[in-house]
Order: C-alpha cells, then structure tokens, then sequence
C-alpha cells in the first residue's frame, strides 16, 4: 500500500470544519468515490473534526490519498493535543457524551468508514485515523 | 452577523437552507426560527434541506431540536428535500430523526402543513 498525495488541513474553529468537509468532499471526488461514499467521508470528517475542536481544544487533519494494488482510498487522522480520552470504552458507546452533544460523534463516524482506529488516553491528546476504499 | 433568511407565506415559514453550516450558523438559525414562530404566530415551519450535501449530528440535532420546539409552540415542522446520499449517511451515524415530518419536496411539504392546519385534521392526522 502507498500513499500517493498528503496534506494537513489546520482544525481551530467551527469555520475550519467546513473548510476542512470541504476538503475532504474534493479529495473524495477526485478519487472517484461515488456520492454515497463521498458523502459518508465528508460526515466521518465533520465530526472527527469538530471533536478536535469542541474537545481537544484545536488540531489538524492529514489526508492521504491511498493506492493498494487496484484500489484506491482515502485515508484521515485527526490528531489534537487536548485532554484525550480517559475512558475510551465509554466514549464510543452510541448516545454517550461528556458535553452537549449527542454522543454519536466517535461511534458514528467509525459506522461510516472502513477502517477506524483510536490512539487516545488521559492529558495525551487524541488520534482518529479513519480509511475509505472505493 | 451571517444568517440564514426566514421567508413569511401566510400562517408558515420558510427556510431554504444553501450554504453548508458552520455550527454558530446552525444554532443562530433555531434560535431565529423559533423567535420568529412566537412573533408571528406561524402554524408551520417548512425546512428545505435540498442544497445540503451533508448533514451530520450536529446539524441533525438542530433539525430535531427546532422540530420539538416548534411543537411546543404549536407550529408544525415538515423537513423537505433530503437527498438519497444524506438520508442513507444520516441513519448509518445513528441518527433517524424519529420525531420529523417530512416530505419529498417543497410542494407536497406544504400541502402536507395545509393538510394539518385543515379543521378537519383537528382529532387526527392526515396522509398526503
């Protein structure tokens, strides 16, 4: 598997989460990621991001354009240097918030991609990194 | 400040919503919505989400909110022109909104508010 094309996207306000969907429905496009799937990409990112930014207190997004053989994908880490995640169990239950969400930001978003992974923990900031294949 | 504009037609209002929300937006529009149903006494909110690419959890959270706020101040909410792509994402992050009327387009959005506010659907609801 080779990563083709990376970039960072800043994430420090609300503004730069649509910046940063934005960014992503581009990227998704240019692979030639059918609309449902752009579309599940582009909402993975926005909560991905704005939990950066309402939790970890700002971050950045990195893209990748993936190759693997024949197959083309999309790959996303959101990485903020914020408190991190004490209980990582409780904050990917359906419905759990520690703040005036819905609790469907983290648990949502890992139902809309193909690959999730989490490297979070207390005072250490956390790590999303989310993968798409076409 | 940036809003999204809240258009008066008789006894509902109307939003179209074309730009993609920022969450000040978003919470700056139900705020707005429901300032308005007070004023002036609507009977309906029509929300056309045609031109959304996207909705997420936080958005779909304003459409809930402002849908069980309207209730509460006895304007009905019908949530119209949600795309395919939106409507399959929407549901797969966990989120149906169980508790919003909708309908396919403007027009049948707005025979669906007739229809509720008609004296006839008084004791009951009616299917359009």
């Amino acid at each position: 598997m080779a990563v083709t094309k990376s970039d960072v996207v800043a994430i420090l306000s609300e503004q730069d989460v649509v910046l940063a969907r934005q960014a992503v429905r581009r990227l998704a496009q240019d692979l030639g990621f059918g609309i449902v799937d752009q579309t599940k990409l582009v909402t993975a990112a926005s909560e991905l991001a704005r939990n950066a930014v309402v939790y970890g207190q700002g971050g950045e997004m990195r893209w990748e354009k993936l190759s693997d053989g024949a197959r083309v994908g999309l790959r996303l880490h959101f990485v903020d240097d914020g408190p991190g995640i004490a209980d990582l169990k409780l904050a990917m239950t359906d419905g759990w918030t520690s703040g005036h969400g819905l609790g469907l930001g983290l648990s949502g978003a890992r139902r809309l991609v193909n690959d999730f992974e989490i490297d979070t923990g207390a005072g250490r900031g956390t790590r999303v990194s989310v993968t798409r294949w076409k | 400040m940036e809003r999204i504009p809240i258009l008066r037609m008789g006894d509902f209002l109307l939003v179209t919503i074309q730009v993609d929300m920022h969450d000040r937006l978003a919470r700056t529009l139900q705020d707005d919505l429901t300032s308005q149903i007070e004023r002036t006494g609507a009977k309906g909110v029509l929300i056309d989400i045609s031109g959304l690419e996207m909705v997420d959890s936080f958005i779909g959270r304003m459409i809930a909110n402002t849908s069980a706020m309207s209730r509460l101040l006895d304007a009905n909410t019908v949530l119209v022109g949600m795309r395919p792509a939106v409507a399959i994402t929407l549901v797969e992050l966990g989120l149906s909104l169980a508790g919003v009327d909708t309908a396919l387009d403007v027009e049948r959005g707005m025979k669906l508010l007739r229809a509720r506010l008609a004296p006839s659907s008084r004791n009951g609801r009616h299917q359009v």
